[in-house]
C-alpha cells in the first residue's frame, strides 16, 4: 500500500514527527473552527438581511477571535449539586471524540494521520462518543433540563445512525473498502466518477445513481442529526430546554462543547465529502490534481458541504422529538435500507 | 402508502422551497444601518430636542401653560422704556419683556410637542438631536436665557423702580385732578 503521510515520508517515524502528525489536524481544527463560527454568524446575519458582525476587525473578521477571547475570561464554575468529576470531563470527551475522527480523514493523496483498513467503521464507532459526552454532561449538571437534552440526544442517536450507518455501507459496497483513502482513490478522474453519481463504471452505472443520490441525501440529513444542529438540535432545543445538556456549562467548558460541534460539523462534511464527493480528487479530471491541490479541494468541498449546513440551519425550524423519531424509524431508514439493497443487487450482478 | 411518499416529497419539497427562499435573502440588499457612522434620515416632523430662539420669545407663557408635564420654568420682567439696553425682535419690533429665565428639563419632558403648536411667534422648535443622554439629570437641564443673572437682576431693580416712579406720578397724577380734596400743603 502506498504510503499516506507525507511527514513520515520525510522525517521518518519519530517522537517529534508523531506530535507533529497529531498537531496538524489539531491545528486546522481550531482555525477551522473559527473560520466556522465566523461563517456561521455571518451567514445567519445575511439570510436575516443583517451585517453581523462589523465592529471587530474589518468587516468582523475577529469577531469569532473575541468570542473565544472572552470565553477563556470567564470564571470556570463547577455547581455545588452536579457530579465533579463527570461533570469536568464531559466537554474534554465530546472534543476528544470529535477531534479523534480527525485520524481517519484523508486531507490529501499525502495526508491521512492514521492510515487504518476500517476507517469509515472507526469513524462511526467514534462518533458515538460525543453522544456519550453529552449524556455525561446533561447527567452530571444534576439539572432537569440537562438531563433531558441528554436523554434526547441518545434517543435521537439510536435514530440517526442506523440510515447513517447504512447509507456509508452501502458506499463500502460499491467501493469494496472501508479505508477512506481507497475509496477516495476510486474516485479518481472527472466529477461524474464520484459516488454521488454512482461511482467509476460503464454506462450501466445509470441504474444506480438515483440510489446513490437518495443515499446522499439521506446521509445528509442523519449527519445534521448526528451534529445536533437546526432542524435536529432537540439536545439543545433553547426554546424548550434553556440550553439542553450544556445549561450549566460556561467560560472555557462552554467553549469546547462549541468547538465540538463545530469539528463534529467538518467531520461529518468530510465523510460526505469523501464518500460521495470524491474526496481530495478535482473534478475536472487531471486539472490542478495533486497531493497538494487535494487539500485544496478537499476544504472546498467540505466547507461547501458546512456551508449548507449553516444554510439549512437558518431555513428550518427545529423537528419535535416524535417527528425526529418518525423521520429515523419510518423514512430514512427504510428508504436507505432500500437503496442499499438496490446497490448489493447491482454490484452482485455487475 | 401514497400518502406516505406524498408527505416525504411534501416535506423534502418544501425544505428546499425554504431553502431557495433564504438563498435569495443572503443576496438581498440589508437593511442594517451602521448606526454611529451611518444615520437613518430623520423624518421632517421628528420631535428631539426642543430648542428655543430666544430673538424670537416674546415670553407670553403659553408654553408654559401647554406643557402637560410642567417642564418649563419661564419668568419674565417687562422693558422700562429708559433702560439704556434696548432689544429687537427677529423681525424688527422692539422687545417688550426681557426673559429672565427660560429653563427646560429635559429629564421630565415627553415630547409631545404641544409647546411648539401652541407658541404664537415660532420661538420653540424640535430639533434633530437625540444625542444628549447623560449620567447626571442635571445635565438635562438646559437653560435659553440670554441674560446672565446679574443682567435679570438689573432688569428687576430697573423695573422695580420704574413700578414705584410710575406709582408715585400716578399718585401726584391722581391728587392734582381732585382740586377739592384737602392738601397737606394748602392747608398750610
Amino acid at each position: 500500500m502506498q504510503s499516506t503521510n507525507f511527514i513520515w515520508d520525510l522525517f521518518g517515524v519519530n517522537l517529534l514527527t508523531v506530535v507533529a502528525v497529531v498537531a496538524l489536524p489539531l491545528g486546522f481544527v481550531l482555525i477551522y473552527a473559527l473560520v466556522a463560527i465566523l461563517a456561521e454568524l455571518k451567514i445567519s446575519a445575511w439570510i436575516q438581511e443583517r451585517l453581523g458582525p462589523m465592529r471587530t476587525g474589518p468587516y468582523g473578521i475577529l469577531q469569532p477571535v473575541a468570542e473565544v477571547i472572552k470565553l477563556l475570561q470567564k470564571e470556570d464554575i463547577t455547581p455545588d449539586a452536579s457530579s465533579k468529576l463527570l461533570y469536568n470531563l464531559a466537554p474534554f470527551i465530546i472534543f476528544s471524540g470529535a477531534y479523534a475522527a480527525f485520524a481517519v480523514i484523508p486531507f490529501s493523496s499525502a495526508f491521512m494521520p492514521a492510515n487504518i483498513n476500517v476507517g469509515l467503521f472507526y469513524v462511526f464507532a467514534i462518533g458515538s462518543i460525543s453522544a456519550m459526552g453529552i449524556v455525561m454532561g446533561g447527567w452530571a449538571s444534576s439539572n432537569k433540563y440537562s438531563l433531558m437534552g441528554a436523554m434526547r440526544s441518545v434517543s435521537q442517536l439510536i435514530s440517526y445512525e442506523i440510515p447513517a450507518a447504512m447509507a456509508v455501507l452501502s458506499i463500502v459496497v460499491l467501493s469494496s473498502s472501508m479505508n477512506m483513502q481507497e475509496i477516495s482513490h476510486a474516485q479518481t478522474g472527472y466529477f461524474w466518477d464520484w459516488y454521488l453519481f454512482g461511482g467509476p463504471g460503464s454506462w450501466t452505472k445509470v441504474f444506480i445513481i438515483p440510489f446513490t443520490i437518495t443515499l446522499a441525501i439521506a446521509y445528509f440529513i442523519a449527519s445534521l442529526a448526528e451534529t445536533n444542529r437546526v432542524p435536529f438540535d432537540i439536545p439543545e432545543g433553547e426554546s424548550e430546554l434553556v440550553a439542553g445538556f450544556h445549561t450549566e456549562y460556561g467560560g472555557i467548558k462552554f467553549a469546547m462543547f462549541y468547538f465540538a460541534e463545530y469539528a463534529n460539523m467538518f467531520v461529518v462534511s468530510a465523510i460526505f465529502t469523501t464518500i460521495f464527493l470524491g474526496g481530495w480528487n478535482s473534478p475536472f479530471g487531471e486539472f490542478l490534481q495533486g497531493p497538494g491541490w487535494g487539500v485544496m479541494w478537499f476544504i472546498l468541498k467540505s466547507f461547501s458541504i458546512v456551508f449548507v449546513q449553516i444554510w439549512v440551519r437558518w431555513t428550518l425550524p427545529r423537528f419535535r422529538v416524535d417527528q425526529l423519531m418518525y423521520l429515523g424509524w419510518k423514512v430514512l431508514l427504510p428508504v436507505s435500507f432500500i437503496c442499499f439493497f438496490a446497490i448489493s443487487l447491482f454490484v452482485m450482478f455487475k | 402508502m401514497l400518502t406516505y411518499f406524498k408527505n416525504i416529497w411534501i416535506g423534502f419539497y418544501s425544505a428546499l422551497v425554504g431553502m431557495k427562499i433564504t438563498w435569495k435573502h443572503i443576496f438581498a440588499k440589508k437593511v442594517t444601518i451602521q448606526y454611529p457612522d451611518e444615520r437613518f434620515p430623520l423624518p421632517s416632523n421628528a420631535r428631539n430636542r426642543l430648542q428655543l430662539m430666544p430673538a424670537r420669545c416674546t415670553g407670553c407663557t403659553l408654553c408654559v401653560a401647554a406643557c402637560p408635564v410642567n417642564c418649563i420654568t419661564l419668568e419674565t420682567v417687562r422693558v422700562v422704556p429708559d433702560d439704556p439696553h434696548q432689544e429687537l425682535y427677529e423681525n424688527g419690533t422692539p422687545r417688550k419683556m426681557w426673559v429672565t429665565r427660560y429653563e427646560m428639563d429635559f429629564a421630565k419632558c415627553c415630547f409631545c410637542g404641544l409647546c411648539v403648536a401652541a407658541c404664537p411667534s415660532d420661538a420653540i422648535h424640535h430639533t434633530t438631536d437625540f444625542e444628549y443622554s447623560s449620567l447626571d439629570r442635571s445635565h438635562l437641564y438646559y437653560k435659553f436665557q440670554t441674560l446672565t443673572p446679574e443682567q435679570a437682576e438689573e432688569k428687576k431693580r430697573l423695573f422695580a423702580e420704574f413700578k414705584a416712579r410710575e406709582a408715585r406720578e400716578k399718585e401726584a397724577k391722581a391728587q392734582a385732578a381732585k382740586p377739592d380734596a384737602p392738601r397737606p400743603e394748602a392747608e398750610v
